[in-house]
């Protein structure tokens, strides 16, 4: 230290100079160099993702088995706009196929993968775990078995306009998720290892008894229940669409709203204590928040894996793992990726349709193999 | 600098009031049941104002729950602890989280958070973002501010875009003390904060414990294994036995080989640093 009578610490960085008005936001060198995530980069990367999105969800609707066209669309947008007014019975097929097939369908993909990617996101910060995902760990299994237990009772999908389903599916899946933190935990750690077999486990388990409902149901309805097992998106009605996009928005914006206890809550949970989060708390607001989105989307689209594991990864590869960034890309990504595989699935060996949660763990498999052989180190 | 040994402390609201005041704090883990065992018991002491603390003692006496009662992360079973003349059961989690900053020893990154990001958390006490915001609101320029005087004080700025989890051990340990100097606490506490560094680091971070006493007349209290450590950079060294405060005072007061008899069970040799005159410990030819 030179010249030791220098007050070295008011001058040593001078970057207040005059600008200490709280509330305002900031640009320094770092928010150029990329070290830190800025209003004008978040503000960016989510216009072009959410532009992208709608990019998206207009194409895949285009996609099936009759190719629409922009003409086909603008035609059915205005017998929309103005019903009756439609002169060609052309514009009227258009419509039906859009609007009551394609549409829903598409739009359910996208809350449901937006859903399976914040879940994921959620669920790697608060285990601190980059493999940590609804699927693997058993979440879903539980929110099928809760959903299917439901079904099996012959419990009515929906009670005053509330959906009920998504209402089982989160008992099932909170019910899964204590389990799976009580098996894995040890001394205050959730080591990778003893998480992924706790959550193979379980799996086994759930599955089983899933497989027992559905074998004792009349052959008619187990047949759809296993359609729907295998992670599968259906053209829901306007009115179901509805429903889930009810759970999904409250939750999703919940989730938001910790981005920035997410971020702290990654540095350990005595770190986070001390900087003024009550963990209990939150953890347990969190995990419940997880457990309802699972159950909201596992109840309409069954168990689609390994979204809320390779998008959140990917993402964080592209774009850092601020939250406040993070969460909000990794629903936009994941709602676009479920799209455009369920438009796979049910366009590529067309007239037939494969689950697209075939297609999913095609994809997303193989990514968390290399992650778990190749990547170890970044994952303890 | 303060350095006797007095237990005496009075909590009130003067600005002569200890940073840290500890009276009769006795703690053990568990709940319910009966006759466990206390790990920390009927301990009384204060830290005065921009001084160095070290605690020291043998394995399991109590080091690392002592600091975390400090902390606040535990909670104690009896006594009082004051925190800059509050009484720390008053003030809320966020409320200490402004006046006392800690680091502690569980620090794997498992995410890719840049230096400077990981640095800016240690702002969330003082986050002035609203709930309109959506949890999206960007940090502010006193965030950025104080963040980059932090990391000037720890030397970390030119790691600034590096992702954390690709860090060296003592990188690691300089960007988690940025991290609670953002904080702009007025006591920071550090569990071994040493431990696993090479020398070389050792050295850095000694040297960065010295400079922000002078520089930010921040109080600080380390747990340290290292003697020698605590001889050097601590004004005082408290040391625990099985629990109990068996000795507190200045180096020159505890750094004794009859005191080390009595804490650690064991002889050492004791002479004088060459440049400092502090005690310095080395271990004898072999155990008597």
């Amino acid at each position: 230290m030179p010249n030791g009578h220098v007050a070295p610490i008011a001058s040593a960085t001078g970057a207040m100079d005059g600008r200490d008005s709280v509330g305002q936001p900031a640009e320094n060198e770092w928010s150029r160099s990329g070290a830190i995530l800025t209003r004008r980069r978040r503000f960016l990367v989510l216009s072009g993702l959410l532009a992208a999105s709608v990019v998206v969800t207009v194409l895949c609707s285009s996609f099936g088995a009759a190719a629409l066209t922009g003409s086909d669309w603008l035609a059915a947008l205005r017998e929309l706009a103005t019903p009756g007014h439609g002169d060609s019975a052309a514009a009227g097929t258009a419509g039906v196929i859009l609007f009551q097939l394609r549409v829903p369908r598409v739009l359910m993909g996208f809350l449901v993968g937006g859903v399976l990617a914040a879940v994921g996101v959620t669920l790697q910060a608060l285990l601190r775990n980059a493999l940590a995902d609804p699927y693997v760990l058993g979440v879903s299994s539980g929110a099928a078995l809760g959903a299917a237990v439901a079904m099996l009772l012959g419990i009515g999908a929906t009670s005053m306009l509330v959906p009920i389903l998504p209402l089982w599916g989160f008992a099932g899946g909170l019910i899964a998720l204590v389990l799976i933190y009580r098996m894995a935990q040890s001394h205050g750690r959730l080591p990778i290892h003893s998480l992924l077999l706790a959550g193979v486990i379980l799996n086994a388990i759930l599955t089983a008894v899933i497989m027992f409902i559905t074998s004792i149901m009349e052959p008619a309805r187990s047949a759809g229940l296993m359609a729907w097992l295998m992670g599968s998106l259906t053209a829901p009605g306007w009115t179901g669409l509805m429903g889930t996009a009810l759970y999904v928005i409250v939750g999703i914006t919940f989730l938001l709203y910790h981005a920035p206890v997410l971020n702290v809550l990654t540095q350990g949970e005595e770190t986070a204590r001390s900087l003024g989060i009550d963990t209990e708390r939150t953890k347990k607001r969190l995990y419940a928040l997880t457990a309802l989105l699972t159950g909201a989307v596992v109840s309409v689209s069954g168990m689609i894996g390994f979204v809320g594991m390779v998008i959140p990864h990917a993402v964080r590869m592209a774009i850092g793992s601020d939250h406040r960034l993070l969460m909000p890309a990794s629903v936009l990504v994941g709602g676009m990726f479920l799209v455009v595989s369920d438009t796979v699935a049910r366009t590529a060996f067309a007239p037939a349709e494969i689950p697209v949660g075939v297609v999913t763990a095609l994809a997303g498999g193989p990514f968390f193999l290399y992650l778990l052989l190749w990547r170890k180190d970044r994952m303890v | 600098m303060q350095t006797q040994s007095s237990l005496e402390c009075k909590p009130g609201q003067s600005s002569a009031d200890p940073a840290i005041a500890v009276k009769d704090v006795s703690f053990r883990y568990g709940t319910g049941q009966a006759g466990r065992p206390w790990t920390i018991e009927r301990v009384s002491f204060y830290v005065a104002a921009g001084e160095v603390l070290g605690i020291v003692g043998p394995n399991g006496s109590g080091k690392s729950s002592l600091l975390k009662l400090l902390a606040g992360l535990l909670r104690p079973e009896s006594g009082r602890i004051g925190l800059m003349g509050h009484a720390s059961t008053d003030l809320s989690p966020i409320a200490v989280a402004k006046i006392l900053a800690v680091v502690l020893q569980e620090q794997a990154q498992i995410f890719p958070f840049t230096v400077a990001e990981t640095v800016l958390m240690g702002r969330f006490p003082h986050r002035q973002a609203g709930w309109w915001s959506l949890g999206g609101g960007a940090d502010t320029a006193r965030d950025l501010a104080s963040a980059q005087r932090a990391m000037a004080e720890t030397d970390v700025v030119s790691l600034a875009d590096r992702p954390v989890s690709e860090l060296s051990g003592g990188e690691l340990q300089r960007v988690m003390i940025a991290r609670a100097l953002a904080q702009e606490p007025a006591i920071l506490l550090l569990d071994e904060p040493t431990a696993f560094l090479d020398i070389n680091h050792q050295l850095d971070i000694c040297g960065l414990i010295s400079r922000l006493r002078d520089e930010r007349q921040l109080t600080v209290v380390l747990v340290s294994h290292d003697l020698n450590l605590a001889s050097q950079y601590c004004d005082r060294v408290l040391m625990l036995k099985a629990g109990r405060l068996s000795h507190i005072g200045s180096p020159a007061e505890t750094i004794r080989p009859d005191v080390l008899q009595t804490v650690y069970g064991c002889n050492v040799v004791v002479d004088a640093h060459p440049q400092t005159g502090k005690p310095r410990v080395t271990m004898p030819m072999s155990r008597p």
